[in-house]
């Protein structure tokens, strides 16, 4: 007999984009190793890290090649063997030029002490302080997409306590099948990952929320949950943006993070599939993070795949495995569809935070021709934040940027729900974008001030 | 390797399938069965009122838009055809060309261009077209073909007041109400669209039907049907519970008139009806009320159009006030 679930959701908001999961069915492959891999020194949310190797240096697989500068950064490793060829710029995600270290890749030569072997190992050994001290050293960030570093969401907060960690494997974003793939490849890793994370926040208790669309994966991990102490495994109502953080912490706990907070003031830390796996491996494997699966997929795409990368690896080679770059690409997405950005370019180094690659048909790339609104109140009705969209982009319009302000615009999520719904196709994520920018240049100024 | 022709814009890069000409096209089928049952009760002249409504409508927007504007026609949007559909529905069958030409033009000219097209327009087109002719053409807009009986002809049709004026009358010579049903279409009949009236009112039946489709594809919501319907239903109840004999029962006010039309199509056109489920149960509820106290204490025998187009001018001050629930604003901590 199967487990009967309850699905759980958020309350208001939402809307059930076409799922387009074509490589759900695909296990995870190993890519081959890239011969040159290009690793920028800011892969996450805060200060990029210092290069502490030069032009020329010999490094091993998983040697820090740049250092964590202060509290909100986290080491970057050498993620194949080889010799460092230069310290230079490339084009990241957004289009600007940051600063990488490029390694000419000569083999598999992993430093010290690294457990490559695939046994489970259960018990945990680290204490709450190892656990968060050797998740910076092993360069562990949120794998979800914003990159957060994890120690950060680990370490105490005074007066602030968590009694509840989640786990988010809601995976909602259309076509990528990274997360789900790991959860049904490697579901014990996990949960020790989810073990390590509890004992790192001295919380007796974890939730993993997973949508209904991966049942697979629910009935995997929840059988295997039954095993570990206050692990509960929770069905999800498959509508985007189950996975925002938000909206997973109230579908989960039923608590909203009040305005201008974190999840810590409802009394919980969220954390990615992805990122518990690569705990495990960096608290009882001695594996700082040098790789990480992403889902490759398209319409025309001949294979859509999940890969297991090393960071580093020109997505151009992540294309090419799966079938080469198809006639009809008119646009190319890190990312999922709904929040994911377009490249103007394929020779762009996967990262930390890359979940997928999209490869969209022509007819798919353009924008629709934009009309009058028709104030048919769907953005508003969509809105997984209780915002009024139409409005917003109104007064961003006029910039009326104050006004929008006090309509809460600095809350949004930028999940762009608001502007799929829209039957008028108008670029309401855009002018809210451009609101929030001006009002968080605004603050900076007076801050400065 | 490098790409020389990728597309690049923000996020998100999917768009749902509904567009504007879908919401319109979808308007217009939920529309048909009512619109075939007038051409059953009516015949050629539903056709003929229905045609020229429409092509009024569509000429005046295309025209003012490429000879006045200068700007690309956006008839396509099939928006027009909603509103000409809207108003023939509106009009007494025998109504002259000339007239419906006029309404067409009040509707779309000044009604909706004048404020920026669509989108712009703070009252509803088809209404304003639909009023301007009540004032300006009261005995032409009030005589009503007998339904089915001359079906074939053009001209001279027999005419007979409507369920409503004859209740109007009625009461006011101080029949009782009772008395009054004996002589009316029954229940039924009002049910199905067996009586006299404007084109496209008479069926509730059938445009309940509409109404359903329209729910299932989520082009209009459940809250303003509901909330006119049933305080029209809510308010005649308590002044027929008051004195049944001086008024009409709540269920022959709410099948008789144009109270599933407006209920329906109407009120719930989008451009002017409010964006929360708290503001149109607001919205809905006003209608409600004000079409009772037109029938009951005005001088016309219906007041829908004119309930509407009232409550049409309060829905800023409705969505200024009933604006969504934030997120962490409620419960946290």
């Amino acid at each position: 007999m199967q487990k009967k679930f309850r699905i759980k959701t958020f309350p208001a908001g939402g809307v059930h984009v076409d799922e387009c999961k074509f490589s759900a069915q695909r296990p995870i492959e190993s890519l081959p190793l890239p011969g040159v891999v290009t690793t920028p020194v800011l892969q996450h949310f805060g200060a990029a890290a210092t290069p502490i190797v030069k032009a020329g240096d010999r490094v091993k697989t998983g040697q820090v090649i740049a250092q964590a500068n202060g509290f909100l950064s986290v080491n970057i490793h050498a993620t194949i063997a080889g010799t460092v060829a230069r310290i230079d710029e490339a084009m990241d995600v957004s289009g600007y030029k940051r600063p990488v270290i490029v390694i000419n890749a000569d083999g598999e030569d992993w430093v010290e002490g690294v457990d490559l072997s695939r046994t489970l190992k259960r018990k945990v050994e680290l204490s709450s302080v190892e656990i968060i001290k050797k998740v910076q050293q092993d360069g562990l960030v949120g794998l979800g997409g914003a990159g957060f570093p994890v120690h950060v969401k680990l370490s105490p907060v005074a007066g602030k306590r968590a009694d509840v960690l989640l786990i988010n494997g809601a995976e909602c974003e259309p076509y990528l099948t990274c997360d789900h793939r790991l959860m049904v490849e490697k579901g014990p890793e996990i949960l020790v990952g989810v073990v390590i994370l509890m004992k790192a926040l001295n919380v007796s208790r974890a939730v993993i929320g997973i949508e209904w669309n991966k049942q697979d994966a629910i009935a995997h991990l929840s059988a295997l949950a039954s095993d570990f102490d206050g692990i509960d495994v929770v069905a999800l109502k498959a509508c985007y943006p189950q996975g925002a953080e938000k909206q997973l912490i109230e579908a989960l706990i039923g608590k909203q993070v009040p305005i201008g907070g974190l999840p810590i003031d409802a009394g919980c830390v969220v954390q990615n599939i992805a990122t518990a796996f690569a705990v495990y491996e960096s608290i009882q494997k001695n594996k700082p993070l040098v790789e990480r699966i992403v889902t490759v997929a398209g319409e025309d795409l001949k294979k859509p795949s999940n890969f297991r990368v090393r960071l580093g690896t020109s997505m151009a080679a992540l294309i090419e495995a799966a079938g080469g770059l198809p006639e009809s690409t008119g646009k190319i997405i890190s990312g999922g569809p709904m929040m994911g950005k377009a490249l103007n370019m394929l020779d762009i180094p996967v990262i930390k935070t890359t979940s997928g690659i999209l490869v969209m048909p022509q007819e798919r790339s353009k924008r629709d021709p934009v009309v009058n609104c028709i104030r048919c109140a769907r953005c508003v009705k969509h809105c997984p934040l209780g915002l009024e969209p139409y409005l917003l982009m109104n007064l961003a319009e006029k910039e009326r940027f104050e006004d929008a302000e006090n309509e809460v615009v600095m809350n949004c999520c930028e999940c762009g729900t608001c502007a799929y719904v829209c039957p008028a196709k108008r670029p309401l994520l855009d002018y809210i974008r451009l609101a929030k920018t001006f009002i968080t240049q605004r603050r900076k100024e007076k801050a400065v001030k | 390797m490098s790409h020389g022709k990728l597309i690049v814009s923000l996020s998100p890069h999917v768009s749902s399938p509904d567009h504007v000409r879908r919401i319109m096209l979808d308007v217009v089928l939920a529309l048909l069965p009512a619109a075939l049952w007038s051409v059953y009760l009516f015949g050629f002249q539903a056709v003929r009122v229905i045609f020229v409504s429409v092509a009024a409508c569509v000429i005046c927007e295309y025209c003012i838009q490429r000879f006045l504007l200068k700007v690309p026609s956006s008839v396509d949007d099939g928006a027009a055809v909603v509103t000409g559909l809207l108003l023939a529905f509106n009009l007494p069958s025998n109504i002259p060309n000339w007239m419906i030409v006029v309404g067409g033009f009040v509707a779309i000219a000044i009604a909706k261009m004048t404020f920026g097209g669509i989108g712009n327009n703070p009252f509803n087109p088809a209404l304003v077209g639909r009023v301007f002719m009540l004032i300006s053409f009261p005995v032409a807009m009030t005589s009503w073909p007998v339904p089915l009986a001359n079906r074939g002809q053009m001209i001279d049709a027999v005419t007979a007041a409507t369920p409503l004026s004859i209740a109007k009358e009625g009461l006011k010579n101080g029949i009782a109400s009772d008395q009054l049903m004996a002589s009316l279409p029954n229940y039924w009949d009002l049910l199905i669209g067996q009586r006299g009236g404007c084109l496209g009112e008479v069926s509730v039946l059938l445009l309940s039907l509409g109404g359903l489709y329209l729910l299932y594809r989520k082009v209009i919501q459940l809250e303003i049907p509901l909330a006119v319907i049933s305080s029209v239903f809510i308010f005649s109840g308590i002044l027929w519970m008051v004195n049944p004999q001086t008024n009409m029962s709540p269920l022959f006010h709410i099948l008789t008139g144009g109270i599933f039309l407006g209920a329906i199509f109407m009120a719930t056109d989008m451009v002017t009806s409010p964006m929360t489920p708290a503001g149109m149960i607001i919205f809905g509820i006003a209608i409600g009320i004000l079409t009772v106290v037109i029938r009951v204490f005005g001088a016309y025998p219906e007041g829908m159009s004119f309930a509407i187009l009232i409550m049409n001018a309060f829905v800023p001050l409705i969505d200024r006030f009933t604006k969504p629930q934030k997120y962490g604003k409620l419960k946290h901590g």
